[in-house]
């Protein structure tokens, strides 16, 4: 068994009354691509928020540790530690920085120090400019290096925002709704990039999309949220067959259609 | 939009911004002083104009906030004041004996009049090292920039943001001015410091050489500002420029990135503070006086007008807001004194409404026009339409 790299344990989240998250357990394994799905108000925004720091769970446990690195318990960490221990996140809308070119955008993002007197100092070195030119055309955005962020297509932005991601070199991807708003096209094409980034990196993709969760999760486990905590996890079609989940998930469509 | 053109016409504005700033370099610190001293311009003139001065710096420390960073602070006006009061300590114990009381031979101490009229009979501890010009022009600095430190340690570690910044700045300079109000305070009360007479040896009055000391004032406000403007041209051009813009345009993204935004607010906000309050202490011998009234929250509405109608997020902006404005208002004030606030509220809608990128912004929207003219007028005539753009 290969080491996880990221364990969610009894973690329960509460707003207002509202149970958000209740004994969730979870774990991510180093190099695994997993898919979490559920209906809407599962809590799987909640989820990424209480591992980013956005949100602080009212019990549990959640601890990061890479095999080569010590262990961090991420409850007492604010958004920007967690960050730079190397966990790196995409929001469901694209956020980039309207303002600021797609290089720049970029640049923003490179790994590096992240200090105010180290930014004032920064320099960009032929390995940095090295690196970004690499992530443009991964990206597919090279021709558009200069534009203004704001004046992308909305796939063009979730794109730049992977990108953004992916400078930031993290070892754990957390990334909601990536093919919101693209075409099908745009879609497989991302499916494709978190598959070959898979390995390198370790990822937990947040989808409704069920082509998109087909074309991704092909062996690997999928996790099925449901209110706020794990319903069943497997392969797709284990997944996809399962009774319960077709009861609170995919079969409601059915039942609701006849 | 194709990115060669926006490239270009980037780097075409950059000159045409680093050639205003020259033009204005010379005209300041070297033209007008000798005009001046030639009997050219007025003593009034530049008087006038080195309070303007001192002015745009107190605008380029608002913008440094609002435009570049986002952050509407309502209470830059109290870091101006304060640095102008530092060094008005240092000026009310140059006056020595050529007080009021001390002439009339009521002040054998020489303490500044204020506190002989209030019955201080020896001079408060903490006014003592401001006998020094060095230990003044430190404080300057140091008083307006630990404030800055301190509130915005409590305000940026409690991520207040947006209208509740505005509003704590706001109640922070109020509270301010309320408490030099105070008599007891031993900060000269309700009519603050005046009666200047000397800076650095220098007269400030006397009719033969005051206006000289007035002329080097000018001339120090006129370098200051060009300092200032250089450091945030450099600033602009650092990772820390793009990383405080970004905080404006999408601070969790920047904060989800691995930036500690707080910091960095914090960082803008003691910079910003820092600039206003020299402007304050440049203003304060100029202008002769300093009060609470400068503290008053409407002095810093009036300094965000100023970035407003000059174009905020921009390095000229913000001086032509200032002098442009406070230029307006001394006419206006007595060509049509009692409609002056009309007239700037009036400015302030204009702007808002039809050139919400200020008066900066009115060049280029005059371009886009005059090429977007012939296509317009004469859809039928496409051929000639993009020979203008070629040209």
């Amino acid at each position: 068994m290969s080491h996880p790299i990221l364990i969610v344990e009894d973690v329960s989240k509460s707003y207002d009354g509202f149970k958000a998250i209740s004994d969730l357990n979870f774990y991510l394994f180093e190099g695994e691509l997993r898919t979490v799905i559920g209906p809407n108000g599962a809590g799987k925004s909640t989820f990424f928020d209480l591992i980013t720091g956005r949100a602080k769970p009212d019990k549990g446990r959640i601890e990061f540790g890479a095999s080569d690195a010590p262990t961090h318990d991420l409850t007492g960490l604010c958004e920007y530690e967690i960050n730079r221990l190397g966990i790196g996140r995409k929001f469901q809308t694209p956020s980039v920085y309207v303002e600021h070119t797609v290089r720049d955008n970029l640049v923003l993002s490179l790994k590096g120090p992240r200090g105010v007197f180290a930014s004032l100092f920064k320099r960009l070195n032929s390995a940095d400019c090295d690196r970004i030119d690499e992530l443009l055309k991964l990206i597919r955005l090279d021709g558009k290096r200069d534009w203004k962020a704001g004046l992308l297509a909305h796939g063009e932005k979730q794109w730049l925002e992977i990108g953004m991601l992916l400078a930031q070199e993290p070892k754990v991807l957390l990334v909601d709704e990536p093919a919101a708003g693209m075409s099908d096209e745009e879609t497989h094409r991302t499916g494709e990039l978190l598959i070959s980034l898979a390995g390198k990196h370790s990822i937990i993709v947040i989808e409704h999309d069920m082509t998109f969760v087909k074309q991704i999760a092909r062996d690997n486990p999928v996790t099925v949220l449901h209110q706020g905590h794990v319903l069943c996890e497997g392969k797709f079609e284990e997944v996809q067959s399962d009774p319960k989940v077709r009861e609170v998930y995919l079969g409601r469509g059915k039942h609701g259609t006849r | 939009m194709s990115s060669p053109t926006a490239e270009r016409s980037f780097i075409r504005s950059r000159h045409v911004e680093f050639a205003a700033i020259a033009v204005g370099l010379v005209l300041l610190t070297v033209i007008f002083p000798v005009l001046n001293a030639h009997g050219l311009l007025s003593d009034y003139r530049i008087n006038l104009w080195g309070k303007y001065l001192c002015y745009a710096l107190l605008a380029i420390s608002v913008d440094l906030l609002w435009g570049y960073t986002g952050l509407l602070s309502l209470g830059q006006a109290l870091f101006f004041s304060l640095g102008g009061y530092m060094l008005g300590m240092y000026l009310m114990l140059q006056i020595g004996m050529l007080g009021s009381y001390a002439k009339a031979g009521q002040n054998p101490t020489g303490l500044p009049d204020f506190m002989v009229f209030l019955g201080h009979t020896f001079l408060p501890p903490f006014w003592r090292p401001f006998h020094s010009f060095g230990f003044a022009a430190l404080m300057v600095f140091v008083v307006p920039g630990l404030l800055a430190l301190i509130f915005g340690f409590l305000a940026f570690r409690s991520r207040i943001k947006g209208v509740y910044f505005s509003i704590l700045t706001q109640a922070l300079t109020y509270g301010a001015a309320l408490m030099f109000f105070r008599n007891d305070f031993t900060m000269g009360g309700n009519n603050g410091f005046t009666d200047f007479k000397f800076i650095l040896g220098h007269s400030l009055v006397e009719p033969d050489t005051g206006p000289a000391t007035m002329r080097g004032l000018f001339v120090a406000s006129a370098v200051l500002l060009f300092v200032v403007v250089l450091f945030c041209h450099w600033l602009n051009g650092t990772k820390f420029g793009l990383v405080r813009q970004a905080i404006r345009d999408g601070e969790n993204r920047v904060l989800f990135s691995g930036y500690a935004t707080a910091h960095f607010k914090l960082f803008v906000f003691v910079i910003a503070a820092c600039i206003a309050a020299v402007g304050g202490a440049l203003f304060v011998p100029q202008a002769g006086i300093i009060n609470p009234d400068q503290m008053t929250p409407i002095k810093s509405i009036e300094a965000v007008v100023w970035v407003a109608v000059g174009g905020r997020g921009t390095l000229v902006g913000p001086i032509i807001g200032a002098i442009g404005i406070n230029a307006l208002r001394s006419w206006a004030t007595q060509a049509y004194p009692d409609s002056w606030l009309i007239i700037l509220g009036a400015l302030f809608l204009i702007v808002v409404l039809f050139l919400p990128g200020g008066i900066v912004s009115l060049p280029g929207k005059i371009t886009t026009w005059w090429r977007g003219r012939p296509k317009a007028a004469a859809p039928a005539d496409s051929a000639a339409a993009p020979s203008p753009e070629r040209s």
